[in-house]
């Protein structure tokens, strides 16, 4: 392996997937010519609502669906020649839990191991080691059945992980989970992060972004819309601060009209009014001098969040 | 793939015992209760063949067909559509050709447990009189291959689980007009050259042959036609699962 090979692992140029509708002509363009770029160790974010295109991109990527356009490298091999190659040191994490429901914990990971053509020996000492690092061991022999939410999600990554991979896509992996299932997740990935496997995974949480990814994308209508850590990205894309405000139902456009010019820009939601500013208590007590009542005012620090909306929502579109 | 399944078995093994029974039943009710009203089987050349002796070759390719029909349609749309089982192995290295090649190997596994446990059965009632009824089994196990290559076709072309009615509604015809019961010289022309053309027709044939030890033409013909059928299916599913599986 190259030198420039061993730091960029994943690299993607114009990739792009367009699915046939049957019997049409005319197909569906799920990810429109994006260029990716990842290195070892790092966790990589693709942000983006659904249908942005996140999962299509994965699944290229994961080698189980064919690039439509564009070159896609991954390790030093071609998708398109070695997917074999490239999926023997790869995880994958679905995004639906597709564990085998027939077979126990245990025998999930031995089964899918097999699949990589690992001999057994080494298959029963890792699922061992694996269950203990996603907290699983005393369910090593249950059904997969009784396992909660959380516990699948977990021995879907260990199961990713049977093959030592270099690299682990997840797929929105902690869409469903309840708030502590969520931090564990974080807390296992997190460490994955410290032994050196690279990860890149998919999100529309803003906050398991900022949790956990070192360099991220936007992606919108299978196009990124931007890309950098998510501190460049607060920077660039909005204020320091914002300035939360929060109206009774009849009251919110009257309030919005009221508050305009404070402020460079505002963003308006249902019931919730959204002030961008570099200093929330000038803006806070502005918003006091001209006579503005809100039930509620917050002012907080900016979030990856705040940088989604402005990317994607109403206010980039006017 | 196969190394799946069999965990999955150590399990489940209660149903593979139900397989070898329904054959055996079949046997009992048909053989040896209508055996007692018919007598010998009319038309055939060796009047010495008593019914059950008729019936049990016929029940066996029946069984082998019908065991990994099941294998490769019921078994494989729940893991194709339903549990998704296939999109995470294809995660790996593994390919779309392992993976139905595997599947078909599998079925055939089940086929040739069921055929032998059958035919020791069946020896044991004392209905075998050559030691060519030993090539029963390899011959289940080319049904057996045939009919899963079908399936793997069949669950390819599924759209809901509602379409296994369509599958019944040819296989259970199928069953019984295709020789099971009674001989084909029973049929005017024209319908004898419709059931000569069945699958099972053939695969009965083949059976019956080795069981009852005479041979002959039909045999070849049989394999043959078995042979062919199953490679051609078998090449069509792995090309049409591969577009599926792989978009």
């Amino acid at each position: 392996m190259t030198a420039d090979a061993s730091t960029v692992l994943i690299e993607a140029t114009g990739l792009t997937k367009v699915y046939g509708t049957p019997g049409g002509r005319a197909g569906f363009t799920a990810v429109d010519g994006i260029d990716l770029e990842i290195h070892r160790g790092e966790a990589f974010g693709v942000l983006g609502a659904n249908g942005a295109g996140k999962s299509s991109t994965m699944r290229m990527i994961a080698c189980v669906s064919p690039v439509t356009a564009g070159s896609l490298r991954i390790l030093g091999h071609d998708s398109a020649t070695d997917g074999a190659k490239i999926r023997a040191r790869l995880g994958v994490v679905p995004q639906d839990d597709t564990i085998d429901s027939e077979l126990t914990v245990r025998e999930n990971l031995l089964i899918y191991g097999r699949y990589f053509g690992l001999p057994w020996k080494v298959l029963r000492e890792r699922s061992t080691r694996l269950l203990e690092f996603t907290r699983l061991s005393e369910k090593a022999d249950d059904e997969v059945a009784t396992l909660s939410g959380g516990m699948r999600r977990r021995l879907t990554i260990a199961r990713a992980l049977i093959n030592e991979p270099e690299i682990v896509l997840l797929d929105e992996p902690t869409t469903g989970l309840d708030p502590q299932a969520r931090h564990l997740l974080w807390e296992r990935l997190f460490q994955l992060k410290q032994d050196g496997v690279t990860l890149l995974l998919t999100t529309h949480y803003m906050d398991e972004a900022e949790q956990l990814c070192d360099r991220l994308v936007v992606m919108d209508a299978g196009k990124i819309v931007a890309a950098g850590t998510p501190a460049e990205l607060i920077s660039r894309y909005t204020s320091r601060e914002v300035v939360e405000l929060r109206f009774a139902p009849g009251e919110r456009q009257i309030m919005a009209d009221k508050c305009r010019g404070i402020v460079e820009r505002v963003e308006e939601l249902p019931h919730r009014l959204m002030l961008y500013t570099d200093s929330g208590e000038e803006t806070l007590a502005a918003v006091n001098a001209r006579g503005v009542r809100p039930l509620t005012a917050l002012i907080r620090r900016s979030s990856l969040e705040d940088v989604f909306l402005t990317l994607t929502g109403r206010s980039l579109v006017d | 793939m196969v190394e799946r399944n069999l965990m999955i078995y150590r399990h489940t093994w209660p149903v593979i015992l139900a397989e070898i029974f329904e054959p055996l039943l079949y046997l009992l009710a048909f053989g040896v209760g209508i055996g007692a009203l018919v007598g010998d089987v009319p038309g055939l050349s060796d009047a010495s063949i008593t019914y059950p002796e008729f019936v049990a070759p016929a029940l066996l390719a029946t069984a082998a067909m019908n065991g990994a029909m099941n294998e490769t349609t019921f078994n494989m749309y729940g893991k194709l559509a339903t549990d998704k089982t296939y999109e995470s192995i294809l995660t790996t290295p593994m390919s779309v050709r392992s993976v139905a090649l595997g599947e078909v190997c599998w079925a055939l596994m089940r086929g040739t447990l069921v055929s032998t446990a059958f035919l020791a059965v069946v020896s044991v009632l004392g209905l075998v009189h050559t030691p060519m009824a030993l090539l029963v089994i390899p011959s289940a196990l080319l049904i057996g291959f045939t009919f899963a290559s079908i399936g793997l076709l069949v669950v390819t072309l599924l759209r809901s689980w509602q379409d296994f009615q369509l599958i019944q509604l040819v296989m259970l015809p199928m069953f019984l007009f295709a020789t099971t019961f009674f001989p084909l010289n029973v049929y005017p022309r024209p319908v004898q050259v419709l059931v000569e053309v069945l699958p099972l027709y053939h695969s009965i044939e083949l059976t019956r042959a080795t069981f009852l030890g005479t041979g002959g033409r039909h045999l070849a013909v049989a394999v043959a036609y078995l042979a062919v059928l199953g490679v051609v299916a078998l090449a069509i599913a792995v090309r049409r699962l591969e577009r599926t599986l792989r978009s």
